[in-house]
């Protein structure tokens, strides 16, 4: 986020004092008015907790037996992930190995049980998967989901948005209409079909996803691109004898890529969403995967308790409900904050 | 502005040149077997797949059978749908209007309630009701449809039991199923009860329809609202409102006649978007509340690998937005007379 400030001009925020480097930048009357804003602070603080909840997933759950299994870790040896001096408490943290993903199961008793009756922190879901784990670790999934998408979408977007914006002409026009068609077709009926044909798995909605996004950055990129191309320097650069790639990645780029990037990062919430759409319908991760989309799609079957008692299972959708309603609450209130920042008629 | 409509209708062969040309190249990636399905038209059909495979010539390169599943979309054959055993095109004419009229009744709650709290809020700025209208409007946009139907389902259906999921209760089924006396003529049930004057029905389907509403057009209505607010507040700071209210000009026609009809512009921009939500949000609510609409149907075949309906649907839906956006537009050029197609 540092990067925004020399790009002002393209963003049309106005023009900044020259100073440089995070003092500059936190100082900056942009950054003033983000920081005075409490909805912004909410939103940052939001997301910044389930940036730790996921990055030490490891800490806040009891690791499940495929977890400890494919951490290497014996009966003797199994509270060493939570030892900093081993081996394994890194590993947890930073490669967990697929094992981790699997959300233990406490009984395997066909109907959901409450924290009470299960003896975990949220209770269980029917089949026994423990909701705090699930929910846990799928903020991990969910992070996982929103940064590959938006880094695979985004590369892609800038490479067909650079190529079209700088060649022109016919190249130009057949790649926008290409966008055209894929932003003609609602995003989730498209993943939906792609998601078919590729197989259900979440790499495939992950796949589904980059395909359905990428249009949109490419398209914004395209446009920056070509108010940055008419800019001095750039005529300067091609007068001297700069020609193709070279001034596209040396100059323009450099200068149409900051607020891009920016805008990109704040959809990671919408992705998550998307794909967790996606697995509520039944198209995501085999059963028991870790994985907030699959965790509320076990309340479909859990709406009406037993006679007498209808609201019983309620926990079985309240939780996962209610994290991935926070998760999208703090990305809409940092995007929110940002875009207002990045306008230039709020100045 | 015919000209404009007819150059955008233009614009329809080549959607749905794209999209069932990416269609067709994302099938190669699929075996012969599958890709089977979307020519199949019955349930005899179906059974006999290396008959359907040499007909069709399915083996043969993709620009070849690009062609032949076109020729066969134009002819109106879009496969056979194993989800509800019948031809793709039937079940897509018998569950549209269930879809369209859930849309329909949920576009008058996301406008109403989108403009009505959107304007009161700019009109009141840092009141009460304004700041209301703001938290109200950043929960309901974060409250994704998945959650927020189950929500409903559990509170009002589970623990209140004031409504049910599916479209009609199970006494009315037989009746209307049978046809005896109850005439279809738009296959809206809501309008169709009232069309036969049966009250009893209306009311029955109405009450079916109140929850997969809410679903659907809380997060179009907090969007509006937001937009709706902050558009408004950018023209009330206008010149030409100032001049309005200078010339002596009572509050209410300032409002009503020089800024809310500007500020309904940057509204109407996003209705489009609102159009392809509503797309993506019948697909969820409909699965989620058991109604037998286009959405429910596609959520179930895309599990099931039936990929005829998908495909289907997906080309369906393509048509649609562009109809729609076309629509759009038109609502652009009967607010906005600076707006001239031609």
């Amino acid at each position: 986020m540092a990067d925004i400030a020399p790009d002002t001009e393209l963003s049309g925020v106005p023009q900044q004092e020259s100073t440089r480097g995070i003092g500059g930048w936190w100082r900056s009357k942009t950054m003033k008015r983000f920081r005075r804003n409490p909805l912004a602070l909410t939103g940052v603080v939001v997301v910044f907790s389930f940036v730790l909840v996921a990055l030490f997933a490891p800490l806040i759950t009891d690791l499940g037996r495929s977890c400890l299994r494919d951490l290497g870790l014996s009966a003797a040896t199994q509270y060493d992930y939570r030892n900093p001096a081993k081996p394994a408490f890194w590993q947890a943290i930073f490669a967990a190995p697929g094992g981790c993903y699997n959300t233990p199961r406490e009984g395997f008793s066909p109907v959901p049980r409450s924290a009470a009756e299960s003896g975990t922190l949220l209770g269980t879901t029917s089949g026994g998967y423990d909701i705090f784990y699930g929910l846990i670790w799928g903020t991990r999934t969910a992070f996982r989901i929103g940064l590959l998408v938006v880094g695979i979408s985004l590369l892609v977007g800038l490479i067909i948005g650079s190529i079209s914006a700088y060649f022109g002409g016919w190249v130009d026009n057949i790649l926008m209409r290409f966008t055209d068609v894929i932003i003609a077709v609602p995003a989730l009926v498209l993943a939906l079909v792609i998601v078919m044909v590729l197989g259900k798995s979440i790499t495939n909605i992950m796949i589904a996803i980059a395909i359905v996004a990428w249009p949109n950055y490419a398209r914004v990129l395209r446009g920056d691109i070509l108010r940055v191309k008419e800019q001095d320097y750039v005529q300067s650069a091609k007068a001297l004898g700069r020609r193709g790639f070279g001034v596209i990645f040396k100059h323009i780029l450099p200068n149409a890529i900051g607020p891009m990037v920016v805008i990109a990062s704040l959809d990671i919430g919408s992705i998550v969403l998307t794909a967790a759409a996606l697995s509520f319908l039944g198209l995501g991760t085999d059963p028991g995967y870790a994985d907030w989309g699959q965790m509320i799609s076990f309340a479909r079957d859990w709406i009406l308790g037993p006679p007498g008692d209808p609201l019983r299972y309620w926990f079985v959708s309240f939780w996962p409900g209610l994290i991935i309603v926070i998760f999208v609450l703090g990305w809409n209130l940092l995007g929110d904050a940002f875009r207002d920042v990045l306008d230039p008629r709020s100045s | 502005m015919l000209t404009f409509v007819l150059r955008r209708l233009l614009f329809l062969p080549f959607v749905f040149f794209g999209v069932t040309l990416f269609i067709v190249l994302l099938m190669q990636l699929l075996s012969p077997y599958q890709r089977a399905a979307a020519f199949v038209q019955s349930e005899q059909q179906a059974r006999n797949i290396p008959s359907i495979i040499e007909q069709y010539g399915l083996t043969d390169p993709w620009y070849m059978q690009y062609g032949r599943w076109v020729g066969e979309l134009l002819q109106g054959n879009m496969g056979y749908s194993r989800t509800t055993s019948e031809p793709v095109l039937t079940t897509i004419r018998k569950r549209f209007p269930p879809t369209l009229e859930l849309a329909l009744f949920s576009i008058l709650p996301i406008i109403g309630v989108g403009i009505w709290f959107g304007t009161t809020a700019a009109l009141n700025r840092d009141k009460f009701i304004d700041q209301f209208t703001r938290v109200i409007s950043i929960i309901g946009w974060s409250l994704p449809s998945f959650v927020l139907g189950i929500w409903l389902l559990v509170i009002f259906y589970g623990g209140l039991g004031w409504f049910q999921p599916g479209r009609v209760s199970t006494r009315f089924v037989i009746e209307l199923a049978g046809g005896a006396g109850f005439e279809r003529y738009t296959g809206m049930l809501t309008i169709d009860a009232l069309l036969n004057g049966r009250l009893d029905v209306f009311w029955n389907a109405f009450m079916h329809l109140v929850l997969p509403v809410i679903t659907l057009a809380t997060v179009s209505s907090a969007q509006i609202m937001r937009v709706m607010r902050s558009s408004l507040l950018d023209v009330l700071s206008q010149d030409y409102v100032r001049t309005a209210r200078a010339k002596g000009l009572e509050e209410r026609a300032v409002n009503n006649k020089h800024a809310r009809r500007n500020a309904l512009i940057p509204v109407i921009t996003l209705s489009g978007f609102v159009l392809i939500g509503l797309i993506n949000g019948v697909v969820i609510t409909e699965t989620i509340f058991n109604y037998p609409g286009l959405g429910q149907w596609a959520a179930q075949a895309a599990v099931n690998l039936d990929y005829a309906a998908v495909l289907g649907f997906a080309v369906f839906t393509a048509i649609a937005v562009v109809f729609a956006n076309l629509l759009v537009d038109v609502l652009y050029g009967i607010i906005d007379p600076r707006i001239r197609y031609d």
